[in-house]
């Protein structure tokens, strides 16, 4: 009943352009919403708490990385919710000893961009190593594929300029043409498709989000 | 050489993650484990001070909106889920976003995935004012026919069906090569990222 009503006002909301619908859509998009989506951080949090304290407790396979993680967790939530998340603005907690500063930002700055950067570095030795296999040119479609890269790619770089003058300008052609069709052709499926899957969450023929019948 | 302890962590983080090019080890596995820590405690501090703060402690405190205590209480029903007995409760919160996102989802999709895509596709006769861009967009109305085709699978492909969509496969390898290019190209810019930082912000050894 809940997703029938909030659904049907939601689509409504769009179509109808009455003061009073946009007031309660805004509403609902900039308060209700937003805080019950910031609740919704608990069941991520929890779910990876209650997956490490399991791991330790059966002393599964890797389990003393486990105490990385929770303590890394609660380390810096303290650090983030006593010390402040904006270095202008500092929380009830200290977070410089002398010139050292712990600060959340700090933390943000030096432990996580690094290790999202290098994470996702790393994807390009494995990506390589996916494309020699994707790429050994066996048929027309796996040839069309390893051709259009190459020529993005090449294309992308003063290298590619060099050797062949028009390369940029066939890579950009690439872009916007063949590329721009296929996404499209693509799109209106996904379109299509989602939009046949928000209708049946909302008449209740979908009913998977509901889980294990309250198990 | 860097004399900043913060430039020397980020340096032996980064070392460890590229460890895992050797093969799975111990400090690959430390890294890994931090990195879930540290972005999970910077999630919850996210969410507390850019959210829940401005959005509900500080309305709800100065009687503004006291209402938001409802919403409140509908939102803690996530922790429900960790309940066994009312996990069932769960269920509300998720109801109401699921609810409203996938209602306000059918009327913008419709919008911009089906009504503008339809738009941009078709060919008018404006178009031609330059030759070329006439024949491109010709070239992109074929190719959304073909891509479209090869995913239609209410009908056995023969006859007609086979060659348009042979022609959609074309169209789709294109795409998806310009796809896969631009990420390695991506992922290779980050990598030289990381180098950037080693052997300049850490090591000193390149300006």
């Amino acid at each position: 009943m809940i997703v029938l009503v909030l659904g049907i006002f939601g689509a409504a909301a769009f179509i109808i352009p009455h003061p009073i619908v946009k007031g309660i859509d805004g509403t609902m998009r900039n308060d209700v919403l937003r805080i019950i989506t910031a609740f919704s951080l608990v069941l991520g949090v929890g779910s990876i708490i209650q997956h490490h304290l399991i791991k330790v407790r059966r002393k599964a396979e890797h389990w003393p990385f486990s105490y990385v993680t929770l303590i890394a967790l609660v380390a810096s939530a303290i650090i983030g919710l006593f010390g402040g998340i904006d270095p202008a603005s500092p929380g009830i907690l200290p977070t410089h000893i002398g010139g050292f500063s712990f600060h959340m930002q700090t933390l943000y700055e030096n432990v996580m961009v690094p290790l999202a950067a290098t994470m996702f570095a790393l994807l390009a030795f494995f990506m390589a190593s996916a494309a020699y296999r994707a790429f050994r040119a066996r048929n027309l479609e796996a040839t069309l594929l390893l051709i259009a890269a190459f020529i993005l790619m090449l294309g992308a770089v003063p290298l590619g300029r060099m050797l062949i003058r028009p390369l940029p300008d066939f890579a950009e052609w690439i872009l916007t043409v063949p590329n721009t069709a296929a996404k499209r052709g693509i799109m209106f499926g996904i379109g299509l498709g989602s939009i046949a899957t928000s209708l049946k969450i909302i008449l209740g023929i979908e009913r998977g989000w509901l889980g294990g019948g309250g198990k | 050489m860097s004399a900043d302890p913060w430039t020397w962590i980020a340096a032996i983080l980064t070392l460890a993650v590229f460890s895992f090019l050797y093969k799975e080890n111990p400090f690959y596995r430390f890294a890994e484990h931090l990195f879930v820590g540290v972005a999970n405690g910077y999630a919850i501090t996210f969410y507390w001070h850019r959210v829940l703060v401005p959005s509900l402690i500080n309305p709800v405190a100065s009687g503004e909106k006291l209402w938001l205590i409802a919403v409140a209480v509908i939102g803690a029903l996530y922790f429900t889920r960790f309940i066994p007995k009312i996990s069932w409760l769960v269920r509300i919160p998720i109801a109401v976003m699921l609810g409203y996102f996938s209602g306000a989802y059918i009327p913008r999709a419709i919008d911009a995935q089906i009504l503008q895509q339809l738009r941009a596709t078709i060919v008018t006769r404006s178009m031609f004012g330059n030759w070329q861009f006439g024949l491109w967009a010709v070239i992109i109305a074929l190719g959304v026919i073909a891509t479209i085709t090869y995913f239609f699978f209410s009908a056995e492909q023969k006859g007609i069906l086979k060659p348009v969509s042979r022609i959609g496969i074309i169209f789709i390898m294109v795409g998806f090569g310009a796809s896969f290019g631009y990420t390695v190209m991506a992922r290779i810019s980050l990598f030289i990222g990381r180098l950037q930082f080693l052997l300049g912000d850490w090591l000193g050894l390149i300006h």
